[in-house]
């Protein structure tokens, strides 16, 4: 089946019903197999067992930028193409996102509080990040509130290429300026300076949130697939009885 | 599994995930079925899209 054949939203529909039970089942037994793990990771030798709370935040916080470069993505499908489903793949990944990123924050907070003694510092990091949650904020308030759906399409879509700067400034921001957040320790030159007893279930982890990602952006693109469809089928009733009266 | 003197924070931390991934979960699901029913009764109206009608 040639690849343009997956971009027709019947197709796409056939193909999420089909795919959406079998990861469910996947996401599922590898939450399972993480969450096994991290009960029988060791403690941290400086931070104790406060280190679990790295298992929740270190994946959210790479959805929640995943999620941002996905719709950067689909707005380039959206903004050259024109394409309806690249739309609804944006659409679909913003509140997924943004409740990553919000995890991500909240659970920082409360591994920062019995690290560094604070909830909150107004870091690089920290800050980059409440940045993005705000610009996922202004995506979804602009699908939200804009009456004709194809201009709120294109406005959210020239947002989420312009909030894409963001991306490489959280990545980078550990480097570029001194901040209470520690440096990149899993993706680094010389290899990642976490143990393997904890670095095994924080990738195990990993693999689950993003199943969980992949599971619910399906479902929230055959959701909003669906709406469109309802949508067009008012829009047709509406014209009929105009034109019958 | 002893979570040490500050097991209250490692617990907020899970519940917090919990309840917004359950969230999401549950709008996905009410979401769905919501508009399952619509265009359930749309088309038991006989409305149909564009690119269904014939001729």
């Amino acid at each position: 089946m040639p690849i343009i054949d997956f971009a027709n939203p019947t197709r796409f529909l056939t193909i999420a019903n089909r795919a959406l039970p079998w990861l469910i089942a996947v996401t599922v037994i590898v939450f399972a197999i993480g969450l096994f793990y991290v009960m029988n990771a060791p403690d941290d030798y400086q931070q104790g067992a406060t280190v679990k709370i790295m298992f929740l935040h270190v994946p959210a916080a790479w959805l929640g930028m995943l999620g941002w470069g996905l719709m950067s993505v689909a707005a380039l499908g959206t903004l050259v193409w024109r394409h309806p489903l690249a739309d609804v793949a944006g659409k679909a990944a913003a509140p997924i996102g943004a409740a990553f990123t919000f995890i991500c924050l909240v659970t920082g907070s409360l591994w920062g509080r019995p690290t560094w003694g604070t909830y909150w510092v107004w870091d690089a990091r920290l800050t980059s990040m409440l940045v993005l949650l705000l610009l996922y904020f202004g995506v979804l308030a602009l699908y939200w509130t804009a009456e004709e759906p194809s201009r709120g399409a294109r406005a959210a879509a020239i947002l989420s290429l312009v909030g894409a700067v963001n991306l490489p400034i959280i990545k980078f921001s550990v480097d570029w300026w001194n901040t209470l957040h520690q440096p990149a320790s899993v993706f680094r030159m010389g290899g990642s300076t976490i143990d393997p007893a904890l670095l095994t279930p924080l990738l195990i982890m990993a693999l689950a949130f993003t199943l969980l990602f992949a599971t619910l952006h399906l479902a929230v693109m055959r959701n909003e697939i669906l709406r469109r469809r309802v949508r067009s089928m008012r829009l047709m009733q509406a014209q009929e009885l105009a034109e019958a009266t | 599994m002893n979570l040490g003197p500050h097991a209250d924070f490692i617990v907020a931390a899970y519940a917090v995930t919990l309840f917004v991934v359950a969230a999401l979960a549950g709008w996905v699901v009410l979401d769905y079925s919501a508009q399952c029913r619509t265009l359930g009764d749309l088309e038991a109206r006989g409305v149909t899209r564009r690119s269904q009608r014939k001729g």
